[in-house]
């Protein structure tokens, strides 16, 4: 080859790939284009979604109330053994120190509020010692502390002010699943009488997916008889679905709670015909809750089976059938599993819409039989615990999540219609 | 009888049932809110049939009470506000994730649904720790912002369907003819999805109209929209004056109905 041949190769080579890195190039602009057209709403997205989320998340392990309040304590703390022996003396100058310091620095509330989670009666205790601060000139620390409150004198209580201490905790996320760091260190379940969010994430379960199942035994029938009837009759009947599915969640549940009542409609109506003589418990129990989400939750269920069951041929059970299949047969053999698209899409939309309702159950539901939403909103509305709402939060969101996950896979979240 | 006609007949029977019982399950649908309907206009307060006489004073109760006018009043300025934004934001979202060069696709759009998804008490509570120490909590503002959070993805996943029917050679037809960018959103493109970023918007409007939880955490007293009244209301002391305004909300809910059935007339193929 010589060398003007060589040369004259190149040239043909560099062209070639010229235009391809310029196709790339021009790809990855577009690309990029595509993407800054949904930036705007990532950003906002992130503001009032994402980042308050995750600050909620971190809620659940942080904790510097205490820390912040008691910081030489903490210190102390941190390198006390730990019962039976009681801290230095060292230590309950510190405390007296910093909690005098925290009452003018006004961090003092939130570290006691904090610390009753624990052990219900510290804030108190905390709001006691500090009335009686500074001590008096010539008595020491600790025969102070002792002598304003014999609880000074017991290593436990210095060992939970030292747990409270730590700055990021496993607390909450225990609590949440009823259980508890135990005086030895080890992860130990709660008392019964205090483990009630195992049984209430339970419960959300069980009745999330009973809505589920009812909605999808009540409204598979509907869809199908929507998609197979003629075009004029099934828009009639649409509106049946499509009225209560605009008509507002307050209204609905409202009318429940009216006619659910012990001397609601529906009571008097079951009397009248007989079938009870004494008014029956409808509501402010299990009962209520159900019917109630069932009401708001069906016509999600219809229209998602509706959707997919209007696109399915009738021939395909018209040929099983004419092969000599059963009308039966044909129907569970092909059109169900054809409607599966459907079926998952709606049994999904209700699972998971239900796993966070708190307005139909705070409205109908009995006491004892909270969902996970109404408990969060309890720990924030009456007990401000962030870090135990934050927990339940955490667990909710990723039990919500793994459920999302399962339905993109197996279906695609692409097949949410509305409308 | 031979297996043919017993087929026959067991289909009949079959059709038959899913009616019978279709028709119990749209019944429980309505019936609800048709019995409750005609108790706001009940003379007496209590909540049973036969009624003792007809009356508008519940209504009247309703529309004169300074509180319920707040209400009726805030619901609107904070649902219209919410829906620009949300309409605003998620338009333009689904415009770029139906580009088929839209990189990370299966990461952004669960991203961008994530808000309907996610309970909505944690959005509250996280919302109220990130509005507090902003001074966002007890305003319009934080609401708004809020609810158009919430209303965002029934924007993008109405909108991005319509967008699936849009023959994109129109918009290279447009360009090739001179359009600007912008030319060919406002002239070509627009006018082909305006159903579905209606639509969309309807249910983004629907969203905030209808949401309270959000509005007990962080609104205040100044803040009381429609559902947010009632909800006090029922807490408090039941009255009819409840079942009056749930009989003017389903009124706007046929509203509703018949905007999006027209919509959808509009468009052709039903975006469902």
């Amino acid at each position: 080859m010589s060398a003007r041949e060589a040369t004259a190769l190149d040239g043909v080579r560099s062209r070639t790939v010229d235009p391809r890195a310029g196709y790339r190039a021009a790809q990855r602009r577009e690309s990029m284009r595509a993407f800054l057209l949904a930036v705007p709403l990532l950003i906002f997205l992130a503001m009032t979604f994402i980042v308050p989320i995750g600050k909620l998340l971190i809620m659940s392990v942080k904790t510097d109330e205490v820390a912040n309040a008691v910081p030489k304590t903490a210190a102390l703390l941190a390198r006390w053994p730990g019962p039976p022996a009681l801290p230095s003396r060292q230590t309950f100058e510190a405390l007296a120190a910093d909690l005098q310091a925290a009452q003018d620095g006004g961090t003092l509330a939130s570290a006691a509020r904090r610390l009753n989670t624990y052990e219900p009666g510290f804030r108190s205790l905390l709001l006691k010692t500090v009335r009686q601060m500074p001590i008096a000139e010539g008595e020491q620390a600790d025969e102070a502390l002792l002598r304003i409150d014999r609880r000074w004198g017991e290593p436990e209580t210095w060992r939970l002010l030292g747990r409270a201490a730590h700055r990021w905790t496993p607390d909450f996320l225990l609590t949440a699943m009823d259980h508890r760091v135990g005086v030895s260190g080890a992860i130990e379940p709660v008392e019964p009488s205090q483990a009630i969010y195992v049984g209430a994430f339970v419960r959300t379960f069980a009745i999330s997916a009973s809505v589920a199942l009812i909605c999808l035994v009540l409204g598979y029938p509907v869809a199908f008889l929507l998609a197979t009837l003629p075009a004029r009759q099934s828009n009639f009947l649409m509106i049946f679905v499509i009225v209560p599915f605009w008509t507002s969640l307050l209204v609905r549940t409202t009318a429940w709670y009216v006619l659910l009542q012990p001397n609601g409609v529906f009571n008097a109506l079951l009397i009248r015909s007989g079938l009870t003589t004494a008014p029956m418990a409808l509501m402010f129990n299990r009962t209520g809750v159900l019917i109630g989400m069932t009401h708001v939750l069906l016509p999600f269920m219809i229209l998602a089976n509706y959707a997919v069951m209007r696109g399915i041929s009738p021939a395909y059970q018209r040929a099983a059938v004419s092969l000599g299949a059963h009308p039966a047969l044909a129907f569970l053999r092909i059109y169900v599993p054809l409607t599966l698209p459907g079926i998952g899409t709606g049994a999904f939309l209700v699972f998971v819409l239900a796993l966070g309702y708190y307005i139909t159950p705070a409205l109908l539901g009995g006491a004892g039989d909270e969902m996970i939403s109404q408990l969060v909103a309890l720990q924030m509305d009456r007990q401000l615990n962030w870090g135990l709402a934050g927990a339940l939060s955490v667990y909710l969101v990723v039990f919500t999540l793994a459920v999302y996950v399962v339905f993109n896979r197996l279906v695609g979240i692409d097949r949410l219609r509305l409308g | 009888m031979s297996t043919e006609t017993t087929a026959v007949l067991s289909e009949r029977i079959a059709h038959r049932g899913v009616r019978v019982f279709s028709a119990a399950v749209l019944v429980f649908l309505v019936a609800p809110i048709l019995i409750i309907v005609p108790l706001s206009f009940n003379q007496s307060s209590y909540f049973s049939y036969p009624l003792t006489g007809l009356t508008l004073g519940w209504y009247e109760l309703v529309l004169g009470s300074p509180e319920w006018r707040m209400a009726i009043l805030n619901s609107f300025v904070i649902g219209l506000s919410a829906t620009a934004i949300a309409t605003a934001l998620g338009t333009l979202a689904a415009i770029g994730i139906s580009r088929p060069s839209f990189p990370l696709r299966g990461v952004i759009v669960p991203i961008l649904i994530a808000p309907m998804i996610i309970p909505i008490v944690v959005v509250a509570v996280s919302l109220y720790l990130v509005f507090a120490p902003l001074g966002l909590t007890n305003t319009h503002s934080g609401v708004i912002l809020a609810h158009a959070a919430l209303g965002t993805p029934f924007v993008v996943i109405t909108v991005t369907a319509r967008l699936m029917a849009f023959d994109t050679t129109l918009s290279r037809a447009a360009a090739s003819l001179g359009a600007t960018p912008w030319e060919v959103f406002r002239r070509v493109m627009l006018p082909q999805i305006l159903p579905g970023v209606a639509t969309g918007s309807i249910f983004a409007f629907a969203t905030s109209f209808d949401e309270v939880v959000v509005i007990l955490f962080i609104g205040g007293t100044e803040q009381r929209t429609i559902p947010r009244q009632m909800w006090a209301g029922i807490r408090d002391q039941i009255n009819p004056g409840i079942l009056a305004m749930a009989g003017l909300l389903t009124v706007f809910a046929v509203v509703l109905f018949l905007l999006i059935g027209w919509l959808q007339g509009r468009s052709g193929a039903p975006a469902r």
